[in-house]
Parts: C-alpha cells; sequence; structure tokens
C-alpha cells in the first residue's frame, strides 16, 4: 500500500495566525503546507494596493509567514502551496526570493502560477448572470477581476522543483487536490477521486475551522486549550480517503462534530459542490470516530466539472460610515432609539443624504435587525450604531459627525463616541470560457 | 409524555456565506431525535423563524446518514458581505439563531 500523504493547512484566511503555522512546519512530518489565505475582499483590496504600488498586491503577511516556515519546511522537503500572491503573484514571487536571501535558504525555486488575473477581458458587455445584469450596468469603477482557477493550473508549478508555490486566486481546495493529483496520478477526469480530494480541501482550507476553532459553546460544546488551538494535518490515501487529525500536543480537538460543521460550511446541494475541477459529490460522505483526534473520511465523489470558470469582478463599492455612541441604565433603548431618529432625520434632512441608513442597537438587536428576537427588558447597556454607504465622502464624514454631534444635542447619557471611515468594496460573479484563462507558471531561482 | 427543546441542546450548527445567499447546516447529536427534527425544522419553518430576513427562498437538503439537514436561504444577506450594512454581513451568527428554534421531543 502506498504511504499516505500528509498535508498541513498554515492559514485559513489571509489574517489567521502564525505560531501553529510554525508547529505545524517544525512537528508536522508534513509532505506540503497550504496557506489559503484569498477572499474576496483581500483580492480586491489587493488590486488597490497594487495599483497604488506596483511591487504590492500581494498578502501583507507573506514574508512574515514565509520566514518563520520556510526555513523549516526546506530542510524537511515539505513543499509550500500558498494563494498569498493575492492580486499580485509576481510581486509575491520576487519577495518570497528576498525571503530566501535574508535567511539564507539557498538553492530554491518559486514556481509563480499566472493567469487568474482577467481585469483585461472584463468589458461593459460581460454578462454578470448572478445579478441579472453586465459589468456596464452596475455603474461602478472596475477594480479588478480574478478567475478560480483550479488544479490544472497549479499542477505544471508541482512538476518543478520549486519547494514555494505561489499563486493568486487559487481555489482554495484546488490547491490541496492539485497536490494529490500530482502524489497519486489521478487523471483529469477520474470524477470520483478529484472529489474526494476535493473534500479533503474542501474540510482543510480554513484551519482551525475543523480543529475545534469556530465551535465552542461554554456549557454545550467544550473545545479544550482553544486558545493554542491546533492547525489540521490531513492524511490522504492513494484512494482518496483521509484521516483528518491534529499535532498531539496542540489545542483544540477532531471530532465527528468539529468535521461535520466543516463538511456543509459553504456548501449548498450536498451533491453538487461546484468546483473549476470537478463537481464534488458530499452527500454519501461516510465519516468515522477513530478516536484521539483523529476522524477518517470516505465515500466522496464527483462528477465532471463545469465548463465555466466563475470569475469575482470587484467596483469600487464607496465609502462605508459608521457612527456608535451608548446608553446606560433603564430607559437605554427608548434613548437610543431617539438618537437614531435624530441622526436619521437630520442626515436626510441637514446633508441631503437619500442612500439607505441602517440604525442597529447594539445589545438589543443588531445582527438579526429583521427578525423580532425581542429582549429580555434588561436594558441596561445599549449601543447605537448608524450605517451608511456612500460615494461622497462628505456625507460619509456626516453620518460619524451627526452621531457625534448626539453627545451635546441628543438624548441623555451618550457617550463613548467612536466613528470610523472605511473604503469599500462590492463584488459580482461571471463565468468565462476556460479557453479565455490560460495559465503558465514562472520559475524564480534564489 | 412530549416536551420542548431548543435545538441548541440537541443539536449543532454553523453558518456560512456565498454572496446574497446563506447556508446553515444543523446536525443532531442524538440520532433517535433526527426524525422529530425533520417532521418539524422543515424549509417552511426556517423560512418563518428567520422572518423578513430571508427575501428568497429557503431549501433543506439532507444527509440522513450523519444526521445532518442544510437550509440555503437565498436573497437573505441584504446583498452579501460586499454590499451589506448589517455589522455579521456574512451571517455567521445565524447559526445561532436557527438554533433558537423549539422543537417537540416524545
Amino acid at each position: 500500500m502506498t504511504a499516505r500523504f500528509r498535508i498541513g493547512c498554515g492559514a485559513g484566511f489571509s489574517a489567521d495566525r502564525l505560531d501553529p503555522a510554525v508547529d505545524l512546519a517544525r512537528d508536522g512530518a508534513l509532505d506540503a503546507l497550504v496557506f489559503e489565505c484569498v477572499g474576496e475582499r483581500t483580492l480586491a483590496f489587493g488590486h488597490r494596493d497594487r495599483r497604488a504600488d506596483p511591487t504590492r498586491g500581494y498578502n501583507t503577511l507573506l514574508e512574515t509567514r514565509l520566514r518563520a516556515v520556510w526555513p523549516l519546511t526546506a530542510a524537511s522537503g515539505c513543499r509550500i502551496v500558498t494563494n498569498m500572491g493575492a492580486a499580485n503573484p509576481s510581486a509575491a514571487g520576487r519577495a518570497a526570493i528576498r525571503v530566501a536571501g535574508n535567511a539564507g535558504l539557498d538553492g530554491q525555486a518559486v514556481a509563480v502560477v499566472l493567469g487568474d488575473d482577467v481585469t483585461d477581458r472584463i468589458t461593459p458587455d460581460t454578462p454578470l448572470p448572478l445579478s441579472g445584469c453586465t459589468v456596464g450596468d452596475i455603474d461602478r469603477t472596475l477594480i479588478g477581476a480574478n478567475a478560480y482557477i483550479g488544479a490544472d493550473a497549479i499542477l505544471p508549478a508541482l512538476e518543478t522543483d520549486a519547494s514555494l508555490v505561489i499563486g493568486g486566486r487559487l481555489a482554495d481546495p484546488s490547491m490541496f487536490l492539485a497536490l494529490l493529483r500530482h502524489r497519486f496520478g489521478w487523471a483529469a477526469d477520474d470524477w470520483p477521486r478529484l472529489g474526494a480530494g476535493i473534500l479533503t480541501g474542501h474540510l482543510m482550507e480554513c484551519g482551525a475551522q475543523i480543529t475545534g476553532g469556530y465551535f465552542a459553546d461554554p456549557g454545550h460544546k467544550e473545545v479544550p486549550d482553544l486558545a493554542f488551538v491546533g492547525y489540521p494535518i490531513a492524511e490522504v490515501a492513494a484512494d482518496g480517503s483521509v484521516t483528518i487529525t491534529k499535532l498531539p500536543e496542540a489545542g483544540g480537538m477532531v471530532t465527528t462534530a468539529t468535521v461535520k460543521e466543516q463538511l456543509l460550511y459553504e456548501v449548498h446541494d450536498p451533491c453538487r459542490y461546484l468546483t473549476p475541477d470537478v463537481t464534488a459529490d458530499f452527500s454519501a460522505v461516510r465519516i468515522a470516530d477513530q478516536a484521539g483526534d483523529r476522524v477518517g473520511l470516505s465515500g466522496a465523489s464527483g462528477t465532471a466539472r463545469p465548463d465555466t470558470l466563475k470569475v469575482t469582478v470587484a467596483f469600487d463599492g464607496g465609502l462605508l460610515a459608521e457612527g456608535e455612541v451608548s446608553y446606560a441604565g433603564r430607559g437605554a433603548v427608548d434613548r437610543a432609539r431617539l438618537a437614531a431618529e435624530i441622526t436619521e432625520t437630520r442626515l436626510r434632512r441637514v446633508h441631503g443624504v437619500t442612500e439607505d441608513l441602517r440604525c442597529d442597537l447594539i445589545g438589543v438587536r443588531s445582527l438579526h435587525a429583521h427578525a423580532d428576537y425581542g429582549t429580555d427588558g434588561a436594558d441596561t447597556d445599549v449601543r447605537l450604531r448608524v450605517a451608511g454607504r456612500f460615494r461622497d465622502r462628505t456625507q460619509a464624514e456626516a453620518v460619524l459627525w451627526e452621531v457625534e454631534s448626539l453627545l451635546c444635542s441628543g438624548p441623555a447619557g451618550g457617550g463613548g463616541f467612536r466613528g470610523r471611515i472605511t473604503p469599500s468594496i462590492v463584488t459580482h460573479d461571471a463565468f468565462l470560457p476556460r479557453s479565455d484563462v490560460p495559465t503558465r507558471v514562472e520559475v524564480l531561482r534564489t | 409524555m412530549t416536551r420542548n427543546v431548543s435545538l441548541r441542546d440537541i443539536a449543532h450548527a454553523r453558518a456560512g456565506d456565498k454572496g446574497d445567499t446563506s447556508n446553515i447546516s444543523l446536525w443532531v447529536n442524538d440520532p433517535a431525535h433526527f426524525r422529530a427534527v425533520c417532521r418539524q425544522v422543515t424549509a417552511e419553518a426556517v423560512k418563518r423563524h428567520f422572518g423578513s430576513q430571508v427575501h428568497g427562498t429557503v431549501t433543506r437538503h439532507e444527509m440522513p446518514h450523519l444526521q445532518g439537514l442544510n437550509f440555503v436561504l437565498t436573497s437573505a444577506l441584504d446583498g452579501g458581505v460586499n454590499g451589506s450594512l448589517n455589522l455579521d454581513g456574512h451571517g455567521k451568527s445565524w447559526s445561532f439563531i436557527l438554533l433558537e428554534m423549539q422543537v417537540e421531543l416524545d
């Protein structure tokens, strides 16, 4: 029987922690370590950074992460695969070479996967089918567009001698699938096996979300040593079956319950999970608790891949303005409601604001403002939040101004004003034929 | 004797988003409770529970061998994380709203 392939996940999103990744690189006896760091927002902000400075646009933690883990993985022969290149994989590759130089890592190759950036293929006539319109109808400034590219694009990079593979919008689970296809030689149309590989990638791509992170609910679901929750390790067999585990000394846990929650995370129909590589089918997955923080999964399958590639098209979304102020004691809710009415009235009548405004009463009803879950009457600590999104900076500033002015002119007892204005992104999905998204690999050497 | 419990007492859940669509998976701890949950936590019941927050449809996918249900709520996230004015534009906290639903057990 062929040995199992051990893959660790060193990051499940752009801002994920460093120390659990270092632990995996040092103690994981890994064949590969994947850092999944791209989301719609991070990619769009990467495009903005790149426009301001052509040497930027990749994950801001790239150098920090590589400095900490690459010397360890290079020494043990473990490969790193990551989409930390975000909106600028070429610059990320050059940055990696600089890290290697500074760390005295000789003889390393970096394979950069290119081709996901399809910004120059987007025209006003490009359809946005899920939004029922075209790019031109959006009437906002295009920031960038990236296709989700899959294992086909990553495999040529793995066929080089690179110890580090960097790309941009590499689809999250496809990074894992590419490693498995490379290791086990699975054919590009072996749909059941590809579906199984995608299952491994899907379970792993959110890091600690399968090892006890994002799970604890004191009194109902306890997780040991959550402050030091470990990142996951997948041990994959040639038939695609997988065992999910973690380092024994790391915090957190791997149980059938933590695995189940991740199994359908961001999945709609379990029979049809669309990826660039395969339409994966998780509906018949079997889960077996092997005890000791080891859970086995088998039975994933798949059918033919979609004909088109999904493309995230990002537009300038204007400025998100948020102003907040707090009220305490009995009657706090009534005073916060009065403050909200005053603020909305003045933003409309004095500042001419016509955009949607949202007023939340944090502590009473904020996250689910349209559903009535009521309160238990203990309105002793309420925070008003007024939010709007604007193209015009003056109007964004007016939201903060009006909330702050409640301090002297609003209801009694308002305090603790904070305000922030955040640049905002709007994204829509387009779909391109695969032939419109040619990819290639560039190898850089230290 | 029947008794009423909240889903949080007998199940666990996780919410995720794609664009303006939310999905919440629900996993029943004790297989003996799965039938009762299936019978009562229907797509229609979940749509009622979330009220005016869901502008689209609620679809339920079933994974009986794992005692799991997956609810897909469309037009439910005020346009999605990048357009919503909701503090939790992903709707990640919604798993615990679903877990507030009451079910009757035999």
